[in-house]
């Protein structure tokens, strides 16, 4: 082939006589700080390889110089974990409610641990927060729907409520509208009575009496007297404008209508026990335990 | 121009395909009838129907064409086929919209999750591979066939071999993009990630790209030119490769002939090494090769100078094509995969650095002498733009393969920055400035109907690509940090729920970026499609006024 090289005029370089739709190739050799960063990154990857494990053999691999192990790391550092807990995490798992209550370092334990675990557990419903949403209660305050002792707040975790759960917490509000038990204007009226027990103002008309003998016909037998609640039950406080699907009249006639019955699932078999009573001790240490 | 008359007759290729279309219409309307699940019913239906209009769209061709098939030569200069180009333009333009749209959406899903409307095909889960495969496979595939054929027959002078082959490739190309984006939001997929078609579309593929294999170097050995140009190295490796890749990494069992379902044959962690080496050449020879070829022909062609090194270009390719195919193990660190394994993945990741940086340096270098055009070209500005967050990316890269870097970015949202730095900025940007360049010629147009919209296009676009890669580094590096906290006893410091919590304004500035890099693209889409309606007829030098050859 002819030799069609030429100058090109800007950079004073040769090309390479090569053209291809009117494209041409200067003649340039290799940029120098290219070649050498090139060569500094292979003789790095030489060291890397004679000092760790790198390229395979018939059996096994080489080693590299240092002995190192991916699995090895991992034993350090869980060796250093045990260094931090000591055997405090034994003491846990064997320790009772009171027991941790008691000891200040192993509640300081049962509450960091207690925390992680509600935090990928419990937060998705409760909030990471704790502090509920529509549906799902509160954990910072005092109300308690099922009870707020460290051992009636570990039931719950353990069995849950209308879980399906052999031991779980039954009971439910039921659908007063949807059953027939109630007819619509009843149902207003109940709402507005119920309303009036927390001092929410109540619809022009509203007939306080009747209010209350359909609360008392319906209601007492497990909200009580006054609507004061019944934990044994389930059932809320609706005196303490604290609300769990809340207050508004609508709310409430869609509540009284059609019943509700919010899942909290049983962490038993789920969590193993020592957790369940470390997450138990931090729900209880959140502002509201009895 | 006189042809002999000759008595017009099917050539093999037609009667061939029409009759192989006819028997896979017959085949797939069984498969249709017999099947186990509604989506591979569909799927057969269709294509027993594309397959029915395939033969009659053979048959009618036949019946208009004159008897002479188009002629490789007229007058002694080449007669380049640009009907397949013209569809892949149109397609690339059509499939980057509906991926950037679809890109948009699921970010918006992950800033504000109502947007999945809990419906099973508007799910997260089903759009991001829709996304994922409408912008790399889609947009990026039909931009790489269509400049591939284009820089192919200019540099070497011929026409494309064949005569329904060509048209085979892309259009076929196409119908798999359509089986396997309809697949994913009817919930067809095998999970794999970029390699998530089941294995009736992988067989398909598999033909179309074979075809594409024998088009391309049948083409090559028939040049005129004594040398194979730089664009065709880089756009053979992507098609080799490719082919390798997808046969490694799908081989599968079909629970049945009649159903969508099958199961990979690799298992464990050879199953997601050979994901990875897969995964990771994906980025190497589709999103990297391919679209260096690209860089090859438009960068020099558009500034009107010579290539910087033709050294350069030689070592950095075979530099790029050895080191590439060992760095998928970067992908696995910290996993079950074997320590040397991974020792190996990231060392080859850091010889990788420069083979890389080699094609930026040629990219950019052949602007010397040129670099004035930059303030007055905005598609030069685009391609040259495109090289340097190729460069940015290509460093990031064998970064972030570091594992103590990697401990940090893995799962993160660094990565999805660090992709997009390199989809949007270097994928992105260095197709539309080709097809910004190749739509006024092969539509004959003397320019493109508005330089303007190509300079407001570069500007909403680069703004939309720097918001989004710099809220994802800032998440990414946040996210890594608050997994790794922990408290005095050994506790993680944050739940997985705060650190989502915590990422919200990001995916919130991410989804905006996205809405601007989409509107650019709908400006394109518009300039486009004007400069081939409106505009001015390039004059075109009489024949005979040519100087010979």
């Amino acid at each position: 082939m002819t030799d069609h090289s030429e100058i090109d005029s800007v950079t004073g370089r040769a090309t390479t006589g090569h053209e291809w739709d009117g494209i041409k190739e200067l003649n340039t050799p290799l940029p120098r700080w290219w070649v050498i960063t090139f060569y500094l990154t292979i003789v790095w990857a030489i060291g890397y390889w004679i000092v760790y494990p790198a390229w395979p053999l018939i059996s096994g691999n080489t080693r590299g110089v240092m002995g190192y192990s991916s699995r090895a790391d991992v034993a350090v550092e869980l060796a250093n974990l045990d260094k931090i807990r000591g055997d405090k995490m034994v003491v846990l798992g064997a320790a009772s409610l009171a027991d941790i209550e008691e000891n200040p370092a192993l509640l300081a334990l049962a509450r960091a641990k207690g925390k992680t675990v509600f935090g990928d557990n419990c937060a998705p419903c409760h909030g990471s927060g704790a502090a509920g949403a529509k549906g799902y209660p509160n954990l910072n305050d005092d109300d308690w729907l099922w009870g707020g002792t460290l051992d009636q707040i570990m039931q719950t975790i353990q069995f849950g409520a209308r879980s399906g759960h052999a031991k779980t917490h039954e009971g439910q509000m039921l659908a007063f509208g949807k059953d027939g038990v109630l007819k619509p204007d009843e149902i207003v009226t109940v709402a507005n009575y119920v309303r009036s027990l927390s001092g929410l103002p109540t619809r022009k008309g509203f007939d306080a009496t009747k209010g209350e003998k359909i609360f008392a016909d319906n209601c007492v037998a497990c909200h009580g007297d006054g609507g004061k609640g019944n934990q044994e039950l389930g059932a809320p406080n609706l005196t303490d404008k604290i609300w769990l699907y809340g207050s508004d009249e609508a709310v409430l006639i869609e509540t009284i209508s059609n019943g509700r019955a919010g899942v909290m699932p049983a962490w038993d078999g789920r969590l193993d026990p020592s957790t369940i009573k470390a997450l138990a001790v931090y729900v209880h240490s959140l502002g509201g335990g009895k | 121009m006189h042809q002999p008359s000759i008595s017009k007759s099917m050539t093999s290729g037609e009667a061939g395909l029409a009759v192989g279309f006819a028997v896979t219409a017959f085949f797939c309307a069984i498969a249709s009838a017999k099947a186990l699940d509604a989506p591979f019913a569909f799927h057969a239906a269709l294509s027993a129907a594309a397959s029915l209009a395939a033969v009659f769209v053979i048959i009618n061709r036949y019946y208009d064409r004159p008897a002479a098939l188009p002629p490789a030569e007229i007058d002694g200069r080449a007669n380049y086929n640009l009907g397949p180009i013209k569809f892949t333009c149109f397609m690339a333009m059509f499939w980057g919209i509906a991926g950037f749209l679809v890109g948009l959406i699921i970010a918006s899903q992950l800033a504000w999750p109502a947007l999945n409307f809990d419906l099973p095909w508007t799910s997260f889960g089903r759009l991001r591979p829709l996304h994922t495969s409408a912008v790399i496979f889609a947009f990026g595939g039909n931009v790489l066939i269509g400049t591939s054929f284009y820089v192919l027959q200019k540099s070497c002078r011929v026409r494309l071999v064949g005569d329904l082959a060509p048209w085979f490739v892309v259009l076929g190309y196409n119908y798999f993009i359509l089986i396997a984006g309809t697949g994913y939001l009817l919930g067809v997929t095998q999970s794999k990630e970029y390699a998530e078609p089941e294995w009736y579309a992988d067989l398909w593929l598999t033909i179309v790209w074979v075809t594409y294999l024998i088009v391309f170097l049948g083409t090559v050995i028939k040049r005129k030119e004594p040398h194979i140009f730089v664009a065709n190295w880089f756009y053979l490796a992507f098609i080799v490769t490719i082919a390798v890749l997808h046969l490694g990494n799908n081989p599968a069992l079909p629970v049945s002939f009649f159903g969508s379902k099958s199961y990979i044959a690799w298992g464990g962690i050879q199953d997601a090494m050979f994901q990875w080496w897969y995964g990771h050449n994906a980025v190497g020879f589709f999103l990297t090769a391919g679209f260096l070829a690209i860089m090859y022909y438009f960068i020099p062609k558009r500034a009107e100078r010579p290539i910087y090194s033709y050294r350069l270009s030689i070592i950095h390719f075979w530099a790029l094509i050895f080191l590439y195919i060992w760095a998928g193990p970067h992908h696995l660190h910290y996993t079950a995969l074997p320590d040397w394994t991974q020792t190996l993945g990231m060392t080859f990741s850091i010889m990788l650095w420069m083979p890389s940086w080699g094609g930026m340096i040629n990219g950019l270098m052949t602007l010397s002498g040129a670099w004035d055009k930059l303030r007055t070209d905005p598609v030069l500005r685009m391609l040259v733009v495109s090289v340097a967050f190729y460069g940015m990316s290509t460093f990031e890269g064998p970064m972030m393969s570091i594992k103590v870097v990697n401990s940090l970015s893995h799962y993160t949202d660094w990565t999805i920055g660090h992709v997009h730095s390199g989809a949007l900025g270097w994928v992105g940007f260095v197709s539309f400035g080709a097809l910004y360049c190749l739509v006024p010629w092969i539509w004959n147009r003397k320019e493109l109907y508005s330089v303007k919209l190509v300079n407001w296009h570069f500007w909403i676009a680069t703004l939309g690509i720097v918001l989004y890669i710099s809220a994802m580094w800032v998440s990414g590096i946040l996210q890594g940090l608050m997994w790794r906290a922990y408290t005095s006893l050994g506790f993680l410091e944050y739940s997985f729920i705060e650190t989502v919590e915590a990422m919200h304004p990001f995916y919130v500035i991410r989804a905006a970026g996205g809405a601007l890099f989409l509107i650019g693209a709908l400006i394109m889409a518009y300039n486009l499609w004007m400069t081939v309606r409106v505009g001015e007829q390039e004059v075109q030098m009489p024949v005979a006024l040519q100087p010979a050859e």
